[in-house]
């Protein structure tokens, strides 16, 4: 959102002869260019565009959902609007808002110049278009998209799945790459670059929490890879590692899978666990209650996800040990969780507290979140498990964490650093406007999925029990109005890309603090070449 | 000055994409120790020495064809009822529909999964490769007898086969 304004103005005063990332014009501005705020501008259009796709696939499974029977798409397709919704929210939305904000925020947050690989950092934006164009391609082959869901358990993604899967898997690598040289990135600038001062206990949470994430980035997007690759030899090369003919094992996928999965929706939680640390503070004036134990509360969720994979399995056949190790390894996250969301309220107590918008989201985002804990909890008891399974409460569970989890905590920071980015204040009308449209429905479209969900209606299928139709009408209701309000968070984002709005104070909230506030708004395009000092 | 940090980062990158390719070894090794996941062992058993007259176990049969092979495959029972202990035969017949020589492998998998570990098979067609001649068909045995170990919970034990075209190398 930094604009060619500042080619004119911040570029004046600097030398420039050596260097390759300035700022030229078009097109060719943002091909090449290897500024951070550019990159993190890039990353965070790109996700808002993949956000709208994604939701275009969810409106369309909310629609056939409308009513029962079929009326709108075929199985197959509805299908492959299931999984292309999970990977393009997950891979797509998520991950990359999360990197584009990294990359905005952690070099001003500890006064770096810029990201410690640039060049780098420009290669791992470029491959995403790359990769999810292909993967959106798909749709066009004979055929059609990946229609095994989202996890692509063998032996659907392998017996049988079409021909599209060899695209699937090479855009899963690419994106894959990308998220790992995103992740080296945020790693060698928090540990090379920080300012003189900046020690470890004195790191902004956002830039801990995106630390131990960009960890667990690299731990557990090589096992990703692994498995697509499983995928692809297993498909086209005539290799069974997930096939009982030669020997391999469909249930070694599920582990395999599993095994990154549940790292990864960490990865997607954790910055926001930074972000909502970032703005409670802020608004609630007080300094963040607990900073050492969020430290290391992030630190124990990062460790513990590694051995509660088996989780997702619980229904496939396993020892009562087994089961019991899980569940109650599962439940043991709920400790360092509940640190974190005892220490936002202890924040909040007695703070001289206002509402604004990125508050309210914030506020949303604890309470909606610790909903989505709880479900997560029972679905940890093994018992309960069984008939939750593969139902509408594992949905509404997971949409909850995810959805008025991560999807809320981005909304958050944009509202929170769009002004920081654009130097214009948003406009908080239709940010108020925006988070209550976005509470209500948001709430209409998910909670009813635990009534149907308990009752038995399972997920990934076009079709339900008639007992069913009055919740999913209503749950669609909710969808589409979902969507609906997400066109303000358009509105909102394009007024002040058009620098619509009053102008930005540097501190731009009253109550924020850190390196980030110091520097003017909107951000030049070039901050702390001279490394500020941390008292 | 970045160098040194960034090659252990992708150092670890590429050790945790070989982990997930060791743990396919590490996988099928630990399921055959614990008997995990319906995996039977793949060799024959001895006779167990002590028969349990008190208890009764049913055992039921699974065939399944993969559709890599046009074969009829069926047990000739079934189920049966019998004492842990207790050496039992039951044949399984298969058919080979087209006109051409081929040859199969049948998979075993038992469930409950826990049970696996106390099924033994003294004499398995699955042990080996099946070559049937085209229109041939046979009876293929299999020779068994359940662990009297078998936790007392358990009452019925099912053994499922899909049979799978081998595809000489
Ligand atoms: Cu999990």
């Amino acid at each position: 959102m930094s604009t060619n304004e500042h080619s004119a103005t911040a570029h004046t005063d600097h030398d420039h002869a050596h260097h390759d990332h300035k700022p030229g014009g078009g097109i060719t501005r943002w091909l090449y260019t290897t500024n951070h705020k550019d990159i993190g501008t890039l990353y965070l259009l790109f996700s808002l565009l993949m956000f709208f796709i994604g939701g275009i696939f969810a409106m369309v499974i909310r629609a056939e959902l409308f009513q029962p029977g079929l009326q709108l798409v075929q199985p197959q397709f509805f299908n492959q609007m299931t999984t292309l919704h999970g990977l393009i929210m997950v891979f797509g939305a998520v991950m990359p808002a999360f990197v584009g904000l990294a990359n905005w925020l952690v070099p001003m947050m500890i006064g770096a110049p810029d990201m410690a690989l640039p060049r780098m950092n420009n290669w791992s934006f470029w491959i995403l278009p790359f990769s999810f164009t292909i993967l959106l391609s798909t749709l066009f082959m004979d055929g059609g998209a990946p229609a095994a869901g989202w996890t692509f358990y063998a032996p659907l993604s392998t017996k049988y799945s079409g021909d599209s899967t060899a695209f699937f898997v090479f855009a899963v690598h690419l994106l894959g790459i990308s998220s790992i040289m995103g992740a080296m990135n945020v790693i060698v600038t928090i540990f090379n670059l920080r300012a003189p001062g900046m020690t470890w206990m004195k790191l902004p949470l956002f830039v801990w929490t995106w630390l131990i994430t960009a960890f667990l980035l690299i731990a557990v997007m090589p096992v990703l890879a692994g498995t697509v690759t499983m995928v692809l030899t297993d498909k086209y090369f005539g290799t069974s590692f997930f096939d009982a003919a030669g020997g391999g094992d469909p249930i070694m996928f599920q582990h395999i899978f599993w095994f990154f999965g549940h790292p990864e929706v960490y990865i997607m939680i954790l910055p926001a666990f930074g972000i909502v640390s970032s703005i409670v503070p802020t608004f609630a004036r007080k300094p963040l209650f607990g900073y050492e134990s969020m430290v290391w509360a992030t630190s124990s969720i990062a460790f513990l996800s590694f051995i509660v994979w088996m989780h997702h399995m619980f229904t496939t056949g396993m020892p009562v040990t087994a089961e019991l190790f899980f569940m109650y390894s599962t439940m043991l996250i709920a400790v360092p969780t509940g640190v974190k969301v005892f220490n936002w309220v202890a924040t909040m107590w007695r703070g001289a507290m206002t509402f604004e918008t990125p508050m309210m989201f914030a506020l949303a985002f604890i309470v909606l979140f610790t909903i989505g804990g709880f479900s997560g909890l029972m679905l940890a008891i093994v018992p309960a498990d069984f008939q939750y399974q593969d139902t509408y409460f594992v949905v509404a569970h997971f949409h909850y964490v995810l959805v008025t989890g991560a999807v809320f905590s981005i909304v958050a920071a944009v509202y929170y650093w769009l002004p920081k980015w654009t130097g214009v204040m948003y406009d908080e009308r239709l940010g108020q406007l925006h988070f209550w449209c976005s509470l209500v429905s948001v709430n209409m479209l998910f909670f009813p999925m635990h009534f149907v969900g308990l009752a038995g209606m399972p997920r990934r299928i076009p079709d339900y029990a008639l007992q069913f139709a009055n919740f999913n009408a209503f749950i669609s209701i909710g969808g589409f109005l979902f969507g609906l309000s997400q066109l303000i968070f358009l509105a909102v984002i394009f007024k002040a890309i058009r620098r619509k709005g009053v102008k930005a104070t540097d501190q731009v909230w009253e109550g924020a603090e850190g390196l980030e506030w110091t520097i003017p708004s909107p951000a030049p395009y070039h901050t702390f070449e001279t490394p500020p000092h941390v008292k | 000055m970045h160098k040194p940090l960034l090659y252990k980062l992708l150092l670890i990158g590429a050790c945790m994409f070989a982990f997930t390719f060791a743990l396919i070894p590490f996988y099928s090794v630990f399921c055959k120790l614990t008997g995990l996941n319906g995996k039977t062992a793949n060799s024959s058993a001895i006779a167990a020495t002590t028969v349990d007259l008190q208890r009764e176990i049913s055992v039921e049969f699974l065939a399944t064809v993969d559709k890599s092979i046009p074969w009829t495959f069926a047990p000739e029972v079934p189920r049966v009822t019998v004492h842990p202990g207790e050496v039992r035969v039951v044949n399984f017949r298969v058919e080979n529909l087209t006109s051409e020589a081929m040859i199969a492998q049948a998979v075993p998998s038992v469930s409950p999964g826990q049970a696996a570990q106390f099924f033994k098979k003294m004499e398995c067609f699955c042990f080996t490769q099946q070559p049937l001649q085209g229109k041939e068909s046979k009876l293929m045995r299999l020779q068994f007898y359940i662990d009297p170990a078998l936790p007392a919970e358990t009452k019925t034990v099912t053994l499922s086969y899909t049979l799978y075209r081998v595809v000489a190398q």
